[in-house]
């Protein structure tokens, strides 16, 4: 993660093609196209339950679509081998193992000091021998992003994964993220409930409503982006704007709104 | 927290068996009880010391715990092999565990007088009890465990890369061991109960027969001395059980 001289790993092209997945009767996705560029950082927004964590496990390869394919760089993802984690909405962590072993987990040969690097990094180095039932909750999602990060993957799927973090904390982990990426460029796929994360951290903001991608929109801001930066704001708001005017859930238009879309960018 | 206290934390459990201990002397030096019915303690004890000097003790219960012990490898390892072909492969599970089942519903202490015209009195019939009534209860909850083992996590292991042996030794096994070990602990008990059953009916050594010897020369000492042995036994490997639960689970927060 941090001293590592494989330099060039770069990320996978995607093309999701007509992707549908059903839980029995229920309709979560449904002939969704996407495409995302190699190395590219795509935040995806919606409601909860609207299908994200649905289509971060299809790419990921844990579930089977009902219809519809994935490929990455042209070939069928589950074929291409490309290499992929997952950082899962719960933390996921190995109780039996301490901290430190759950961040070096998968991980061959003198894993050690990268798995306490990685710690490090994200602010837990003093943890390292603790079990992770003796973890906050923002802590344990912390050391689930270590354990993420430190594959450096050709494709990075993170659900949510600064929910549970205070504000201060969240910035600095943002920021890792970005550094990271920045420097693998891999390609990231970051589902997150904060409008702001997303126009912060991304190159394109999707949001999933209706099974499908229901908005798809650039953030051509330069990096590193400060909250307060001119174009900031519109995005964000556009962002919100759309969500709120999803139709069936009846919410009151936006110009009616007694509060300005801003304050509600953790209202998703 | 003071000394005292800690001192009555400690004593507190003790205090009870002792009170009993000292009435039951009391009763039985003023006649209340007879010494055939119960000897005082003090008979019991000297009882003890005259065989543990003459060497005959020891024997006796070196014999027992290596039938104990035996049996319940035997028996324990046989049920969690069994436990982990079920727990792991559909294909096992489909192929064994009714059979296993039907078999774990006969009462073990019903096949002694098959076990004594398989094996006569030998130490083989008393090493095939104990093994058939330790396996089952380790059986099952090596089954249950394995089965009952986060899904979540195994999911997140093997798209980190985990397969096989290492998927099995850092996920499986350990989500599994919790229950495993509950097995195990209630095999112990029960590996005692069916030795002691074994032992009293036919034997030629162990405890059990120097209470059945002890009885026909009307040594009441000596049958109350093998009765306590035994709970001494049983009390010693339930905590031998415990102290392996308390480091192989120092994760859980039950244990920290
Ligand atoms: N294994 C499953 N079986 C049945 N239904 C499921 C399953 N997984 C998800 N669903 C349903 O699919 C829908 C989408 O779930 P998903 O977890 O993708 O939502 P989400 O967008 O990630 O929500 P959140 O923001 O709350 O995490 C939900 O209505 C959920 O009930
Ligand atoms: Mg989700």
């Amino acid at each position: 993660m941090t001293q590592t001289t494989l330099e060039g790993t770069a990320g996978v092209a995607l093309a999701i093609r007509g992707l549908s997945k059903r839980f029995g009767t229920q309709t979560v996705l449904t002939t969704l196209d996407l495409d995302i560029q190699a190395g590219e950082f795509v935040a995806i927004v919606g409601r909860s339950g609207c299908g994200k964590s649905t289509l971060l496990r299809l790419v990921a390869g844990l579930d089977r679509a009902s219809a519809g394919r994935i490929d990455a760089d042209g070939v069928p993802l589950a074929q291409s081998g490309a290499d992929t984690r997952l950082m899962f909405q719960d933390a996921r962590l190995l109780p039996w193992k301490s901290v430190l072993a759950n961040v070096g987990l998968g991980l061959a040969g003198d894993w050690q000091p990268r798995a306490r690097a990685a710690l490090g990094e994200v602010g837990l180095a003093e943890h390292a021998h603790k079990w992770p039932s003796q973890l906050s909750g923002g802590q344990r999602q912390r050391v689930a992003l270590a354990r993420a990060l430190i594959h450096e993957p050709q494709l990075l799927l993170l659900d949510e994964p600064l929910g549970a973090l205070d504000a201060l904390t969240r910035i600095e982990m943002q920021q890792l993220i970005e550094r990271l990426w920045q420097r693998h460029r891999c390609t990231v796929l970051l589902v997150t409930h904060d409008v702001e994360e997303a126009v912060a951290l991304a190159d394109r903001v999707l949001l999933i409503e209706e099974g499908r991608v229901g908005l798809d929109l650039p953030v051509p801001l330069s990096r590193p982006r400060a909250r307060g930066a001119t174009g900031f704001g519109a995005i964000e708001e556009q962002v919100l704007a759309r969500v709120l005017r999803q139709p069936e859930l009846a919410t009151p238009q936006v110009d009616e709104l007694p509060i300005a879309p801003g304050a509600l960018r953790w209202a998703l | 927290m003071t000394i005292a206290n800690v001192l009555f934390k400690r004593l507190a459990p003790w205090a009870a068996p002792a009170l009993l201990v000292l009435a039951w002397q009391w009763a039985a030096t003023h006649g209340l009880i007879g010494s055939r019915i119960l000897p005082p303690p003090l008979e019991v004890l000297k009882a003890g010391v005259t065989l543990a000097e003459n060497g005959e003790l020891w024997t006796h219960l070196k014999i027992s715990f290596w039938r104990a012990l035996i049996g319940f490898a035997i028996g324990g390892g046989l049920g969690l092999l069994l436990g982990l072909i079920t727990g792991l492969s559909r294909r096992g599970e489909l192929l064994l565990d009714t059979s296993v089942q039907m078999i774990r519903n006969i009462p073990p202490l019903a096949l002694i007088p098959l076990v004594i015209l398989w094996f006569g009195i030998d130490e083989a019939a008393k090493l095939f009890l104990v093994a058939f009534g330790t396996l089952f209860p380790v059986y099952i909850n090596t089954y249950h465990g394995i089965r009952s083992v986060d899904a979540g996590l195994v999911e997140m292991a093997r798209s980190y890369g985990l397969r096989g042996w290492p998927l099995f030794r850092d996920v499986i096994l350990p989500g599994a061991l919790p229950s495993i070990l509950v097995g195990v602990r209630f095999a112990i008990g029960f590996a005692w109960i069916l030795l002691i059953v074994a032992e009293t009916i036919s034997a030629s050594s162990g405890i059990g027969y120097l209470a059945m010897n002890a009885r026909e020369f009307l040594q009441t000492d000596v049958v109350v001395l093998a009765i306590l042995l035994y709970a001494v036994l049983g009390k010693l490997s339930d905590w031998a059980a415990r102290w392996v639960e308390r480091i192989w689970l120092r994760w859980h927060p039950a244990y920290q």
